[in-house]
């Protein structure tokens, strides 16, 4: 076993104020190994828990784990605050992505990167090598300088702001990412890009979740699984061509047959 | 550690070392007898050796004052003070005026020391050598009342500025001190003007003469270190035709129980194309968790530009006291003279603050900016209050304002107040208003990057701020920064 994630029978339920109890449950019993060096995709309706599932894995504050179970790295995930588990080598690219008014891009990618570095025991990058590390990175990405100079994510456009998640990850270099319908709402020539990012990242020690409504980001990035989650739970796990039969038949056979 | 384990440990230890700077520092001191009466007046005036039309001055102001009442408008509670319940002069025993450094109090310099007064500033106090490639920064130290240590007067005087304890003034140079003391604050101007009028013990002195550039930043350190005693700083500044002159004024002070007063004046004469630059970074105790504590803060700050062209610009970052009551102002007399506030002021807790400006435009084509960034936290409670007032004369005046208020928590309150009067049709006056909040999506994702929820506030505050902390010199500008975030600890739970 060389698990890097090990999920068992979490549930989970969002925290609102307006439900009557305060708590509704979302998550209902997922398993999910993810070994080194994979790739694992989530598909799924709408409101099945994907998203729910990024953000238990990463913290949230909004969600609160029930019951069960997940191990990163051979540690509790649940019991680390948000900020750990990223210096742990976990990213989330998320699938809003906020803006912080005032907050300079590069300053932004600048102290993230240091916080993370310092986490791991190195040594802070100084301004002049942090620049030249940036503006490689943003070159690959076609991340053009002025939208380093802006605040982050400030006027950004959709397809801006799913490519600066993917420049963050890059600079992070995680051993687990979380994308989030990262491809959603991207052209083709942003969806390629953000493939590339991904791709290149990949290696024997880096793994990835890939939440995703779209075959056509699987053209590009070549999971080793794909799983069906479904009201809570996954329902169905297949190889990377079980994204073919997902996009002609739909959901619906499988739904029947899993509930 | 999860999220809500970790919040309790910070805010335990925030709780145990919320104010690093709260000690004190055992000096002897020599007390006037609590109470204010005609009689201890006259013991001020005749401690600091003052000749008698000050005292005159002193008097006026005190029998002004006790036919005032404090004023209620502002947005800030606080139990009725007894003002017959305050020392109104304390002094270190010492207080023979130091010849040279040696003769400073070694208690007083490690005082500076644990203050945090930057090391090159320390090494100008102790004596040594500055490096020549960075300008000086001349200190005025004002330690608690009297001005204990004055550096760098050759450089100064070589260029022609005096910059003294206001005591020295008013027997130095009683022509300057008696045409212009008083001349843009009045001792009748407001009660806690009267009262500063009355018995102010001391404070800072500036004269720039004509053509000058001040050759160094001015700065003085203010501190409250007395049980019991009002602190009433009196300070003058002057720039002569043509003249420049950047001031820097910064305070911490010590943690106590009692809430401690403090009612300074400063004013500010701006002449014939002259600059005033006057920056302000203040930090004093807020008061405990339970909102305890810590000192009222009801200072009169006002600039007169009287020459045309001439330039007044406050910068201040409040940080500190329980209660902030403050209007640093600018009455543009001066044709085409120009007045700028910009001010950053944040409470936590149950601090208090309700300040601003006021910006008097009476000059044709004189022209105002103020922007004001308000940041609430913990149960605090904060108010921007602000006067935009065009006379008939000023034709073509123009005035810009932006205040913009950020919560942290939903405990919290931000309050934007203004005024505008306009008496010229010519006048353009503009005002611009945002409230914000910082989200916790927003603090998720910083902490998602690997920020800490500390450094996550403290990036977004200062990227809120940068517009006015860019308006710091530079020394004054980190030392900000940092304030920011050490002032928000806690406040997201």
């Amino acid at each position: 076993m060389n698990n890097l994630l090990e999920i068992k029978d979490l549930h989970a339920s969002v925290i609102e104020d307006s439900l009557e109890n305060n708590q509704k449950e979302i998550l209902k019993g997922i398993n999910l190994n993810i070994p080194k060096g994979e790739i694992h995709v989530i598909m799924g309706p709408n409101g099945s828990g994907k998203s729910t599932l990024s953000y238990v894995l990463s913290g949230h504050p909004n969600y609160c784990v029930t019951q069960g179970s997940a191990i990163f790295k051979g540690k509790d995930l649940l019991s680390m605050t948000p900020d750990q588990r990223a210096a742990a080598g976990l990213f989330l690219a998320f699938q809003t992505p906020v803006e912080l008014p005032g907050v300079n891009n590069v300053n932004f990618l600048r102290t993230s990167l240091n916080s993370i570095r310092v986490a791991r025991g190195e040594s802070e990058l100084n301004a002049v090598d942090f620049l030249k590390l940036v503006r490689e990175k943003a070159k690959t990405l076609s991340f053009s300088m002025d939208m380093l100079k802006r605040n982050v994510n400030v006027g950004f456009s959709g397809g801006e702001k799913k490519r600066n998640e993917v420049l963050q990850m890059s600079l992070l270099q995680p051993s687990f990412a979380i994308l989030d319908e990262t491809d959603s709402g991207l052209d083709i020539d942003a969806l390629r890009i953000v493939a590339e990012g991904v791709n290149s990242l990949r290696s024997p020690d880096f793994s990835a979740l890939i939440i995703t409504h779209h075959q056509r980001l699987l053209d590009y990035i070549k999971p080793n699984y794909i799983h069906v989650l479904a009201k809570g739970r996954i329902i169905y796990t297949g190889g990377a061509e079980l994204s073919n039969q997902l996009e002609s038949e739909g959901y619906g056979r499988l739904l029947e047959e899993a509930l | 550690m999860n999220d809500r384990n970790q919040d309790q440990a910070l805010r335990k230890q925030l709780e145990e070392d919320s104010y690093k700077w709260g000690f004190e520092t055992n000096i002897e001191m020599d007390y006037a007898p609590k109470g204010l009466s005609e009689s201890i007046i006259r013991l001020i005036s005749q401690k600091k050796q003052e000749p008698e039309w000050m005292l005159e001055w002193r008097l006026k102001a005190y029998r002004l004052w006790k036919t005032m009442t404090p004023p209620m408008w502002g947005k800030v509670r606080h139990p009725v003070i007894d003002f017959q319940d305050l020392h109104y002069y304390a002094a270190p025993k010492k207080n023979t005026a130091p010849k040279s450094l040696d003769e400073v109090d070694p208690e007083l310099l490690r005082t500076y020391e644990k203050l945090g007064i930057p090391l090159k500033e320390r090494a100008i106090l102790a004596g040594v050598e500055v490096d020549e490639n960075r300008p000086p920064v001349a200190i005025d130290a004002v330690f608690d009342s009297v001005s204990v240590a004055t550096t760098f007067k050759k450089t100064l005087a070589d260029a022609g500025v005096i910059f003294c304890p206001i005591s020295q003034a008013i027997r130095q140079y009683p022509e300057m001190i008696q045409k212009y003391l008083g001349s843009v604050v009045s001792q009748g101007d407001n009660f806690y003007a009267a009262l500063n009028s009355a018995v102010f013990t001391d404070g800072s002195f500036v004269y720039v003469p004509k053509g000058v550039k001040c050759p160094m930043e001015l700065s003085t350190y203010f501190r409250i270190n007395a049980r019991n005693t009002g602190q009433f700083e009196r300070t003058l500044i002057i720039a002569d035709d043509r003249a420049t002159v950047s001031y820097l004024e910064g305070c911490t002070a010590p943690q106590r129980d009692e809430n401690q007063l403090h009612a300074a004046v400063v004013e500010l004469i701006a002449l014939e194309d002259a600059f005033i630059k006057y920056s302000t970074v203040q930090n004093w105790y807020p008061g405990d968790k339970n909102g305890k504590g810590g000192i009222y803060n009801f200072v009169t700050k006002r600039g007169a530009c009287r020459g045309a062209r001439s330039h007044i610009s406050w910068t201040q970052v409040e940080t500190g006291s329980a209660i902030t009551w403050k209007y640093p102002s600018c009455v543009l007399q001066g044709e085409e003279s120009v007045g700028e506030f910009y001010s950053v002021a944040v409470t936590n807790g149950y601090q208090q603050a309700d300040t601003g400006t006021k910006m008097i435009h009476i000059g044709r084509n004189s022209r105002s900016t103020i922007l004001a960034k308000t940041i609430s936290a913990g149960k605090s409670d904060s108010t921007y209050r602000g006067l935009v007032r065009v006379l008939p004369k000023a034709n073509g005046a123009r005035n810009f304002t932006e205040c913009d208020s950020l919560l942290i928590g939903n405990r919290c309150g931000a309050h934007t107040v203004p005024y505008i009067e306009s008496k010229n049709s010519s006048a353009k006056v503009e005002h611009e208003a945002t409230t914000s909040k910082i989200s916790d999506e927003q603090l998720f994702f910083c902490q998602q990057r690997g920020l800490s929820k500390e450094a996550a506030i403290g990036l977004i505050v200062n990227g809120f701020c940068k517009d006015v902390l860019k308006e710091l010199p530079m020394e004054f500008a980190v030392e900000a920064q940092q304030l920011l975030q050490v002032t928000l600890e806690g406040s997201v739970g």
